[in-house]
């Protein structure tokens, strides 16, 4: 069955048509990976599925549900989680909290006046911060503040944010860029051992070839805003239309 | 204790002590020496203190956690101010109903107001409170005088009705028969200390506002308000919708506020437009960054050091400055005197300025960074909680 659902989505900016019918289906429970070279609309399609941008045509389907027209926190409450390309954290709190907001977040909603509670108190959301941070091996750092983390560590915290809600349908934007080859593999060991434990259905956009292979289970190729072609992983690698798309990209 | 773990408790009795010791703090000179002057320790100031400090505690609620900055918080200090004194007028001259009345109408106002500004955020909502408040002065300066007396402002008459009361009630704002303005004096040696109703009032309930705000930084709330001022876009992505979030800081700081204006009114009953001016409402922006935007204790210390510097420097006139510099030749005691008295009496806002500079300048974390600075220095590192309640999460 398919968890999220994109016909026919069109998107332009003035007169850029970044996005043009788009079709694409996520499978319940796999890894989806989606590429494409830089500039062909991949961040764009995902803005069109949390609720950043509304597409001028087509439909976004999660479920069953359409998304469009819903704000983003109520599309994150639906169950869908986003990383972003460029880290989105909470940089002046410290890791702890950081992981804390999200399990709130998803226990009590998208507001709640919880204003004679104690953080201290709350043991579960702690147990369950905690233990976030030791599945992305960032226990040791729980009270740094956000912002003075590594490129890598600023990625890992946000994914572990993503995660701790448990969400249904991670969405993945280039999580490995800028990153060293071991905090590579650390992040695909992790994604790997996540989806192997939790199901979580992902859609990973991603330039590293290697990422992709080593995690994708589905692979669709973007180009100038079209689905050129979605297939198996063992078909892309050579496909004519894919080597045709990226020629000009620095090869891989 | 009360819900607080134990540094916290510690903190709130250390808050507490210094609280209800105002009136020696604040007089620490002998009665007829040269330094009595910088004595501060009588009724009228230091009821401001205590209300100021309310008023920025709740201010600090909304700008130290969300980084929402107000300029038209003195609206809700003037509803506040003229809530009180109708209830004054209409139902008893005890304070209760009127402080009860000036925070419900500063939270209906504050949502109001609230709900249009928060629609911007960062300088744009800057301006829109600002426009209010400047809104809000006019419209009590001059359309709504049937409720607020115009420029005469409002005041309390004999022939008001004050349903509640009987026949021998005070005639003044009083707690259950305890006027406000009664004040022992204790004559110490050459120490003259001054304990004063009212000032005990707006000091128990001010330990009571800042009980609560400490309660407010340390909740999932707190934690959520924290999250606005860091990224409200994350926020969203996290399933959590800022703006109500930011709209209940902004009204419970509106009912501080309100409450300030309420005992304003409560030891003094009257209210005037003035009250509403946006200057009240810059004041407190001041208070709170001079002592330390986002901390728990800056901005009393900034309402405190604000309230009481404003009273020693207006109080230094010309003549006082002679005195002072009566051993230089004429020529340059006048020059000297001249030059002085520029930044003091009447040009007390002019001091003040600069003082703002330089704390913004070289202390952006206002006086409690100051503090955690001299600390370091002196060898006590950590502890510095107060400065950064964002910093570490309490005790494990
Ligand atoms: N908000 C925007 N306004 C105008 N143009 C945009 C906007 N977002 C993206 N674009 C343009 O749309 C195209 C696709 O961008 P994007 O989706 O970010 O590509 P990528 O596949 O590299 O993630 C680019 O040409 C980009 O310049
Ligand atoms: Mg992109």
């Amino acid at each position: 069955m398919s968890i999220l659902e994109v016909q026919n989505v069109n998107k332009s900016f003035g007169g850029l048509k970044a996005l043009q019918n788009v079709n694409l289906k996520v499978e319940e429970g796999t890894i989806h990976a989606i590429i494409g070279p830089n500039g062909a609309g991949k961040s764009t399609l995902l803005n069109c599925f949390v609720g950043k941008l509304i597409p001028d045509t087509g439909s976004v389907m999660f479920n069953g549900q359409s998304l469009l027209g819903k704000k983003p926190y109520e599309i994150n409450q639906m169950g869908v989680s986003r990383v972003f390309q460029t880290p989105e954290i909470f940089g002046d709190l410290s890791v702890f909290e950081n992981v804390m907001i999200p399990c709130f977040a998803k226990r009590d909603g998208a507001f709640r006046m919880h204003a004679i509670e104690r953080v201290e108190r709350e043991v579960d959301i702690r147990e369950a911060a905690e233990q976030m941070l030791i599945d992305v091996d960032m226990i040791d750092k729980k009270h740094m503040i956000a912002s003075s983390l590594s490129r890598g560590d600023k990625r890992r915290l946000e994914m572990a944010m993503c995660l701790s809600q448990n969400p249904q349908l991670l969405l993945l934007d280039e999580p490995t860029a800028g990153m060293a080859r071991a905090d590579t593999n650390n992040t695909i060991e992790l994604l790997a051992r996540i989806q192997d434990r939790r199901h979580i259905t992902m859609a990973i956009i991603e330039h590293d070839m290697h990422v992709v292979f080593s995690l994708a289970q589905k692979i669709s190729v973007l180009a100038q805003g079209t689905v050129i072609v979605e297939d198996l992983p063992e078909n892309i690698k050579g496909h004519p239309k894919v080597k045709e798309a990226y020629l000009g990209e620095a090869a891989e | 204790m009360l819900g607080l773990n134990k540094k916290d408790t510690k903190f709130l009795l250390i808050v507490i002590c210094l609280t209800l010791a105002t009136p020696f703090l604040m007089q620490p000179f002998a009665e007829g020496t040269a330094l009595a002057q910088f004595n501060g320790g009588y009724p009228d100031l230091m009821q401001r203190v205590a209300i100021f400090g309310i008023f920025a505690i709740g201010f600090n609620i909304l700008f130290g956690l969300t980084g929402y900055l107000s300029f038209g918080h003195a609206a809700f200090l003037g509803v506040g101010s003229y809530s009180a004194v109708w209830m004054f007028k209409l139902l008893s001259m005890n304070i209760i109903p009127g402080i009860i009345l000036a925070m419900i109408m500063s939270g209906l106002f504050a949502l109001l107001i609230g709900y249009i500004s928060l629609r911007r955020s960062g300088i744009y909502f800057s301006i829109l409170t600002l426009a209010f408040a400047q809104m809000s002065y006019n419209l009590a300066y001059s359309v709504l005088t049937p409720i607020t007396n115009g420029e005469t402002g409002l005041q309390v008459r004999p022939t008001d009705v004050r349903l509640l009361d009987g026949a021998n009630a005070p005639d003044y704002p009083n707690l259950f028969g305890w006027t406000m303005s009664t004040s022992y004096k204790w004559e110490l040696g050459a120490h003259q200390f001054t304990f004063n109703v009212g000032f005990y009032v707006c000091a128990v309930i001010a330990i009571a506002a800042f009980y609560l705000s400490l309660r407010i930084f340390r909740s999932p709330f707190g934690l959520m308000l924290r999250a606005v001022k860091s990224n409200q876009q994350r926020m969203s992505y996290t399933g959590l919708n800022p703006k109500p979030y930011t709209l209940a800081a902004f009204v419970i700081s509106g009912m501080y506020a309100g409450l300030a204006g309420g005992l304003l009114a409560s030891m003094d009953p009257l209210a005037g437009a003035e009250r509403m001016q946006w200057t009240v409402g810059g004041e407190v922006v001041v208070m709170t960054i001079l002592g330390g935007a986002g901390t728990l204790l800056g901005p009393v210390l900034g309402a405190g050091a604000i309230k009481y510097l404003e009273n020693i420097f207006s109080k230094i006139n010309e003549s006082v400055l002679h005195s002072w510099f009566s051993f230089l030749p004429d020529g340059l005691e006048d020059a000297v005197v001249w030059l002085f008295a520029r930044f003091t009496g009447d040009g007390w806002h002019l001091t003040l300025g600069l003082l703002f500079m330089a704390v913004v300048i070289f202390l952006p974390g206002g006086l409690m960074e100051g503090g955690a600075r001299i600390r370091a220095k002196f060898g006590r590192r950590g502890d510095i909680d107060e400065t950064g309640a964002a910093t570490k999460t309490p005790a494990e």
